[in-house]
């Protein structure tokens, strides 16, 4: 049970949403965007999260779009993760949010609410990392798209009153051959030790990565590291581990040294996929 | 619906094909007004974080925890819970392959095996197994669980009708 009380709003246009948080924000109720809800509802009844008003984006028709046309995929930030998951026009973001909590779960959790949520795995921007989408973000200043590597670094940098719309990649990035791996201390269920992401491109293999590092990340230097050809691939992963990011998480679902390892053995894995066993050696 | 006043809703919700009035705060989880407010207890409170399923019910035919969701979010929907539930295959196989013991964390698993038999009725053993990872029991072993569900699939039952 949540033991603060909350507004609730449910506006039916981007524009009314925006003047909302504004005029909420005023009034100091301290608004925040609900897309899933089930951060705001879990943090809530701890009182980690206590808005004083919030505002439901599911009525916003752009929210909630799902469409692929010549050119783009177009996905609405409050689409469910088993929406997309059926729809499965993007099969490696279908893979990786397939494996985020549980199937019931999954019908309520969101894309916009998994990337811009406090919990801090994020694995649904994996895919859109890899593939340089862009973000359509609403706010104060009006309607924006920009490249998510600008306005994506650890998370989502939205700015007050911002909230994300939709998520656009192009077309032809949405078959291109790739492979995401979710390794967790136990189980097929909760957080990661560590999730992969990968897509195979004529420049090389790309990467992304959640669970090693308290945010989920791409890294240019890291996939330079990985895509030498001349080098044995054990060499290859053994100098992009020292160009990994801080911190490497250390807590009850592994150590540090545990999530190095099991990064390694996934990345070999990656590799063979991608690259067949012969050539990833 | 309406608000009574910022903190306060009256709204109709649709249960079980009763439309039930209900008054609740916005910040009140579905679990809490269906059990507190409409005497439907079938759903249960375990974890109330979403991960142990015991809360599960069925909104628009698909399965959902109630403690990750808002009651003002259910006005609109159609709403299952175990209550209307009365003698379903899923049921009966339950009591057939005794695939509960203490009882609690059971209404929650029926419901989502219900909506998965609805949605899937020859779900393959690779479905099955993610839908029920939504449901945690202390009790069994989950065998008798799945055995349930195999026993009612389209499959199982064309089979051993021949």
């Amino acid at each position: 049970m949540i033991s603060f009380d909350f507004e609730y709003y449910k506006p039916s246009t981007l524009n009314e949403a925006v003047q909302l948080f504004y005029t909420l924000q005023i009034q100091k109720k301290r608004p925040i965007y609900f897309s899933g809800g089930t951060e705001i509802i879990t943090l809530g009844r701890l009182n980690l999260v206590t808005p004083g008003a919030v505002i439901d984006i599911h009525d916003i028709p752009e929210c909630k779009v799902l469409q692929v046309d010549e050119h783009h995929l177009v996905m609405g930030a409050a689409l469910t993760l088993t929406e997309i998951e059926k729809a499965n026009v993007f099969p490696l973001l279908s893979k990786t949010a397939s494996e985020v909590a549980d199937h019931t779960a999954r019908n309520k959790i969101t894309l916009g609410g998994n990337i811009c949520g406090k919990i801090f795995y994020r694995e649904a921007v994996l895919p859109f990392l890899l593939t340089n989408s862009q973000v359509v973000i609403a706010g104060p200043s009006g309607i924006k798209r920009v490249p998510i590597q600008d306005v994506f670094y650890k998370q989502l940098r939205l700015q007050t009153g911002e909230f994300l719309v939709q998520i656009v990649t192009n077309r032809n990035d949405l078959s291109v051959p790739s492979v995401s791996i979710k390794k967790r201390r136990q189980w097929d269920t909760g957080y990661p030790l560590v999730t992969i992401a990968a897509m195979k491109t004529k420049e090389g293999i790309r990467t992304a990565f959640s669970g090693l590092c308290p945010f989920p990340f791409r890294s240019k230097q890291i996939e330079d590291d990985l895509n030498q050809p001349q080098l044995p691939l054990e060499a290859r992963i053994e100098h992009a581990i020292h160009h990994l990011p801080t911190p490497i998480l250390n807590d009850t679902e592994g150590t540090s040294e545990y999530r190095i390892f099991v990064f390694k053995n996934t990345l070999q894995e990656i590799f063979t996929a991608l690259e067949g066993e012969e050539h990833a050696q | 619906m309406h608000n009574d006043h910022m903190f306060q809703i009256s709204a109709t919700l649709d249960v079980n094909g009763e439309k039930r009035m209900a008054t609740f705060r916005p910040a009140d989880t579905l679990l809490y007004v269906l059990r507190n407010q409409l005497g439907l207890t079938g759903a249960k409170p375990g974890c109330l974080n979403g991960d142990c399923g015991a809360c599960t019910i069925n909104v628009d035919d698909m399965p959902m925890k109630s403690c990750l969701m808002l009651a003002i979010e259910a006005v609109g929907k159609k709403m299952t819970t175990i209550e209307g539930l009365d003698g379903t295959p899923i049921q009966k196989a339950f009591i057939e392959k005794f695939a509960f013991q203490c009882g609690y964390c059971t209404p929650g698993f029926i419901m989502n095996c219900h909506a998965l038999l609805k949605q899937h009725p020859d779900a393959t053993d690779e479905m099955i197994k993610e839908w029920l990872e939504s449901n945690i029991c202390r009790c069994t072993g989950y065998q008798e669980i799945a055995e349930a569900v195999k026993s009612v699939l389209t499959r199982y039952l064309s089979k051993n009708n021949q």
